[in-house]
This record gives structure tokens, sequence and C-alpha cells, in this order.
């Protein structure tokens, strides 16, 4: 057992930490509050060869592995959320899936380009009527000659607007329920594909969220990902990948809640002490970093079970991602809390955190989605 | 980073778990209603070679890394949380802090026996007026001659009844306040030492704690552990270790909790189904299984970050205060999934139950835990 990083590990973080603190988080609160895409960090991230993060290199990625890239997110987040969703979206929803299920042509006409930042991406399973119940998708795809045509409307996809090309799951065989699902690489100026209304949500406020609209779009065969009905297993291995990511989000988010409120306290005063010679405050504080290291760890325990590749990780995903969720949840509850009035304000950055945790519960599956996950295999091994 | 047990850490999980469910988990129940002290048990951990864990092999230890430790502690608390502690208080408490202060002589004359399990040892810090607040020792420590005289009362101390050897504080100087405190080897039969009430307790019922009273007690001053005003610092860099230990025993009981409460929930029917087809018990057994996961990677960091040789006060407290909060609320859970039965000791999660509350409060309380983790946060 070792518990420490590398050196390259280390680098990657430090390197990470210092532009988030110089660039990243003194634009964040502009960008949330007047809800605009992050287009000059991720332009930077790109810059620096991190937008494609977990893109192999073969195609101009910088080919981290999943610790890897759970250590980014987690800095990413500690200055945006917003941005961390963007960037862990676009490589492992998108570019994931098409490194490990797309053909030789599919990764050469996508992966390079997702990489550059020349072009963004993003994933659509999910549905006005079907988000947990996810095999329950009304989207259909109808093959026709060469191509297939798409018709239905696929809701809170993240990325949309920006992103030009979308993993998307639809039903080619609806009688076959989760069986008769293929996924499909659906490019934004296909015809026929139309970005719905941007959802104007409480928190993520940057990153863009909305539905996409189908209209016998045309997707070429050749954009087909994976052969057909095996849809929703792109979609749930994907999902399980990316349910790390979402928890190192919620560490990074986590993280800043603390270390604002660390320095909050630190300078805030009252009854002629600062207020982090309190007790009261010294408790919260003590339980907000105990909750981040067992979250952090478990991030990275499921990131490195990942990264061996032998063995399943759902269960340890599914662990990460219900515990970080729930845990900067009630982090973010108490930096609002020890700033005070000041942290129901926007001008300091706690209230913006509090906000960005709340969707960690809910996205890439619920809680209750992992609840049901974690107690399926415990109960399946007794 | 590598987060995986090595083989070595596997056998030796694989070999005290074996030998916990054959030969503690039977005898825990019965240990637990009569209260007392399982010494068939230590005889047992003793010939696998459990109680001088960490010692190196020249003093009759098994020299194994600290998470091997913790693997241990866990197994043994996984089926009895009372043998569980026994084993830490010898390993954690006395062993190590003789091991890392004590002279060659006091090596060779007490660590070996106490490593070996041949005898047992006890950590005597908290009294009736200084628990959390463990620098206001009133008992005493005067020097006469060769011979240190000790007076005052300690309780609340775990293996007490059994113990051969005391490790004891005093106030050698009590203006100097903490710096005035020192440590002392106390052996049984040393005139002047004796138990005093035996404590009933809440749970872990058969740890043989009790009261130690010193009247007049000779101690000689070869039996000076460290030197004279080193007694506080020899006692927080112990518990320090020695919440590793409690963080393990309360990974074991959160465990024992969880594994108990899935087989009852497969097994128990109602509404024309085994409850464990409900989301309600679902979702208490998944959140079970995540904090028992989470606090074991916090064990195991601290003793990963113990055996690198720095500091490791703020690991360890985080891993203390996690595992014991996170056992707590696992055996909430736990008797609540059994429902009446969960509150019978016909089944033995009310005993985890009972056992669970103590990891909270000795070795440092929550409280206490938080404070270290504030302050290390606050300090720069």
């Amino acid at each position: 057992m070792d518990f420490s990083l590398s050196e390259e590990q280390c680098l990657l973080r430090d390197s990470l930490r210092e532009f988030v603190l110089r660039e990243v988080l003194p634009e964040a609160g502009e960008l949330d509050r007047a809800s605009l895409f992050p287009a000059r960090a991720v332009r930077r991230l790109a810059e620096m060869g991190l937008l494609g993060m977990s893109i192999p290199e073969a195609y101009g990625g910088a080919g981290l592995d999943a610790l890897g890239a759970a250590l980014a997110i987690e800095e990413i987040a500690r200055g945006s959320a917003s941005l961390a969703v963007t960037v862990s979206v676009t490589n492992s929803v998108c570019a994931g899936p098409i490194a490990r299920y797309g053909s030789e042509d599919q990764r050469r006409r996508y992966l390079p380009r997702l990489a550059s930042g020349e072009i963004l991406g993003g994933f659509s399973l999910t549905e006005p009527d079907s988000g947990s119940d996810a095999a329950h998708l009304r989207t259909r795809a109808r093959r026709e000659g060469d191509a297939y045509l798409l018709s239905g409307d696929k809701a809170w996809v993240t990325n949309v607007v920006e992103g030009q090309v979308f993993v998307l799951v639809a039903a080619t065989d609806p009688s076959q329920g989760a069986r008769g699902l293929t996924a499909f690489l659906v490019e934004n100026s296909f015809p026929g594909f139309t970005f719905g209304k941007v959802e104007d949500k409480m928190g993520l406020r940057s990153s863009l969220t909305g539905s996409i609209l189908l209209q016998e779009c045309r997707v070429p065969v050749a954009n087909r990902l994976g052969e057909e009905g095996q849809g929703f297993k792109i979609a749930m291995t994907t999902l399980d990948g990316a349910r790390i990511g979402i928890a190192a989000q919620a560490v990074g988010i986590a993280r800043g809640a603390l270390e604002e409120s660390i320095a909050f306290s630190k300078q805030r005063k009252a009854f002629g002490q600062p207020i982090n010679q309190f007790q009261a405050i010294q408790f919260m504080l003590a339980d907000m970093s105990t909750a981040i290291e067992a979250a952090r760890l478990l991030v990275h325990r499921a990131a490195r079970l990942r990264d061996l590749g032998n063995a399943a990780f759902t269960r340890e995903a599914s662990m990460a991602k219900l515990f970080a969720s729930e845990m900067v949840n009630r982090v973010a509850y108490q930096a609002v809390q020890i700033h005070g009035a000041c942290g129901y304000s926007r001008e300091y950055p706690v209230e913006r955190y509090y906000r960005d945790a709340r969707v960690t519960t809910i996205y890439e599956g619920t809680s209750e989605i992992q609840r049901l996950v974690i107690a399926r295999k415990l109960l399946e091994s007794v | 980073m590598n987060l995986e047990l090595t083989a070595e850490h596997r056998a030796i999980q694989e070999m005290v778990r074996d030998f916990a469910q054959k030969e503690i988990a039977p005898v825990a129940a019965k240990y637990d209603r009569t209260r007392e002290f399982p010494y068939e048990n230590v005889r047992k951990c003793a010939e696998l070679n459990l109680l001088g864990a960490m010692v190196t092999e020249e003093y009759g230890g098994s020299e194994l890394d600290s998470i091997s430790y913790t693997l241990i502690v866990e197994e043994l608390s996984r089926a009895c949380a009372s043998t569980g502690v026994i084993v830490s208080v010898n390993n954690s408490l006395f062993c190590h802090p003789v091991e890392k202060f004590g002279s060659e002589d006091q090596k060779r004359r007490i660590l070996v026996p106490h490593a070996k399990g041949e005898k047992l040892g006890c950590f005597c810090l908290s009294e009736p007026e200084a628990g959390s607040d463990a620098g206001n020792q009133q008992t005493t420590a005067v020097r006469k001659g060769d011979e240190y005289v000790l007076n005052g009362t300690k309780n609340f101390i775990t293996n007490g009844v059994a113990a051969d050897t005391a490790l004891v504080f005093a106030a050698t100087d009590k203006a100097k306040k903490q710096h005035g405190i020192s440590a002392f080897l106390v052996e049984k039969g040393t005139p002047g030492f004796r138990l005093g009430k035996d404590e009933i307790k809440l749970g872990i019922t058969c740890s043989g704690s009790v009261e130690m009273v010193f009247e007049d007690c000779r101690v000689k001053a070869s039996n000076l552990l460290g030197q004279e005003g080193m007694g506080f610092k020899i006692a927080m860099n112990t518990l320090d270790g020695g919440r590793i230990g409690i963080a393990a025993q309360a990974v074991g009981i959160a465990r024992a909790c969880l594994e108990e409460s899935s087989r009852y929930a497969k097994q128990r029917k109602a509404f024309g189904k085994v409850i464990a087809e409900f989301q309600a018990i679902q979702f208490m057994l998944a959140d079970m299984a995540t904090e028992v996961d989470a606090a074991r990677l916090l064990t195991h960091r601290a003793a990963w970050a113990k055996d690198q040789g720095g500091r490791f006060s703020l690991e360890a407290a985080q891993a203390k205060l996690f595992a014991s909060e996170a056992a707590m609320r696992s055996a909430v859970k736990a008797v609540q999934i059994f429902g009446g039965y969960g509150y019978m000791n016909d089944y033995p999660v009310e005993r985890y139950f009972r056992d669970a509350k103590i990891t909270e409060i000795y070795e440092g309380t929550s409280e206490i835990q938080r404070l270290v983790i504030a302050a290390s946060l606050l300090k720069d």
C-alpha cells in the first residue's frame, strides 16, 4: 500500500492548482452570475494540453489514467465546478466511449479535435420522462440505407450549444428494452438536429445544459458507436467511469468550501476574537476536512481499480459518487454557515459552491441509484 | 499510489479472520454476559503472535507494519470488540511506548514478555478528574533515593484486571503542569499498588476495565520510562498510534453490523418477501457499506502515514473520528434492520450497538479528535 502521489501526479496537481487560483477562481463568480460559458479557461486548458486529459496520447490527448483525471478534476472544481463538469463531460462521457468502443475511423475523426478544443463533446441519454429509469427512453432510431433516422427529445444534456458531437443513445428496437438501445455519434450539424432551450439552473450556471431535439435526424451508419443493441452497455460502463469524475468534482467543490471557510474564519472576528477560536467553528472545519479526506480516498480507490483494469469497479465508483456528493452538500452547507450572512451573498464564493454542490447527488446517477447499485452488489455477495 | 493490500497483508487478514470466526466469535456473547476477562482468547492470540504485532523480532514481536496491525484489530473486533481492544491496548498503548521510549534494560526485562503475550500490559492516564484534560494529572510521583513514590487513583483502565504491568502517568512536578508529567512502568505486586473498583460498563463488558489505586506505591527509578517530564509527550505520541487501533476496532464493529444485517435481511420476511428486497433496507445497507469502506481507507491511510515515520496526528484523528462515528451509525441501523430482534441478546447486534459507543469516547473523544484536526487545519 502506498498513499502517496507520484512526482508526475504531484506536478499535475500543483500546476493545475496554480492555474485555477490564478485564472479560474477570479472569473468564476462573474461567469456564474452571467451564465457565461468559460470559453477562455477552456481554451487555456487546451493550450496546456489538458482539455483532452483522458484522451489517449496517440490521438492528441494527455493520456491521463483515471487517477490522474480525478486529481485534475478535483483541482479544477476547487475553482469552478462548471468548468470541471464541462471538461469532465467532454473527456469521460464523450471521448471516453469513442476511445473504448469507436472504430479507428471514428477515433481519428473525433478524438484529436476534442483534445485540441476545436470541438467540444457531450453525452445524451436522459429524456424528459426517463432519468434514473434509463432503459425506457423514447428516442427512436430507424435504419434507412446507410443512415439512421433519429427522432425524439433529449433532456438535461451538458455542453449544449457549445458542443458539436454527442454520444447519444436511442432505441433501435423498442421491443427489446435495454437490449434494443444503440449509441450514436451525433453532430450538431446533422440535418434534423436542433438544440432546444438552455436550462436556467440553480447551479453550474457556466455549464450549459439543455435539450436536444431530433426530428428525423440523419446519422450516417459510420457514426453508429459499437453494434446495434450495445447502447445500454456502453452507457452504463461509461457512467461507471464518469461517476468517478463527478465524485472528484464533489471533492473539489468541498475543498473550495473548506479552504474559503478556513480563510474566512481566521479574519472574521466576533466576541473579541477570530471566529476560528470558537469550538463551534473548529468542529465544523474538522468534520468538513475529515469527510473530504474520506471522500477523496474513495475516489482514488475507485480510480485505481479502474486503472488496474482487471476487476469490476462499479461498486467502488458508486460508493465514491454517493459519499462524495452527499458529503459536499453537508460541507457546502457548513461553509455557508461559517460565513454567516456573507455566505448568503454572492460576493463570496461559498454561495456558488453551495448551489453547485446540489446537483452532484443528482446527475450521472442519483444517490438513490448509487445505493441500489451498492446494495445489489452487497446482497449478491452475502 | 497503490491502495491494494499486499499478498502478505491478505495472508494475515485471512489467517486472523479465520481464527477470529472460529475461535473468538462463538464465545463473544458468553463473555459479554459474564463480563469475565477472556484469558483464553488472549492466550490464543498470543499463540498467533498478535500481541506484539509491530514490535521488532529482536524484542519478541512479529515486526509487522501498521497496516497489518489494523487488519488484525479489525478482524478480532469483527468477532468480539472486547478482544479487539485488549489486543490493541497491549500493542499500541503498552508495547509501542516501551519500545520507543524504553531503555535497553526495560525492553529486555519488560517489553519482551509483553510482546510475546506471556504478560499483558495496560495504560493508565485517565483519572476521575482528568479524561480529555489529561494534562491535569492529580496522581503524583515523588523521587526518594532510587525510587519514586506514587500516590493517586486511575480509572477506566482497560486490561486492568489482567494486566501484569501498568504504564502509569503521574506528576513529578505539578507546577510545570503537562511538562511535569512522567511515565512509569509499575509491575503487579509492587507494594502500594492495588486494583480498585471494577467498572461495570455499557459495552465491551469483558475488557477488564478497573480502577487502579496507588498508595505510597514505591517504583524503582529504573522503571521510569524516558526522562522525567516526558510523560505527556509519551502519552500523546502513544495515543496517536492507539487511535489507529481504535479506528480499526470501529471498522470491525461496523463491518459486523453490516454483515449480520445483510444476512438477516436476506432471510427475514415481511409483507410477503424478504426484507432485503425493500429499498428502505437496501439503502441502509448501502450507506453502511460505503461508510465501512471510507472508514477503513482512512484507517489504512493513518497506518501508512505512521509507517512513513513522520507526524500522523491528523490522519489518526481523522480515522478515529470518522470510523467511530460510522460504527455508531452502523450499529443504530443494524438494530433497526433487526427490529425487535435487534433489541434482544439472542442476536449479536445489540452487543455491537453497546460496543460501538465506546469507540467515540476512549483514546480521545470525538471532541478531542475534532480539536486535534482543527488545530492542524488552522496552524498556518
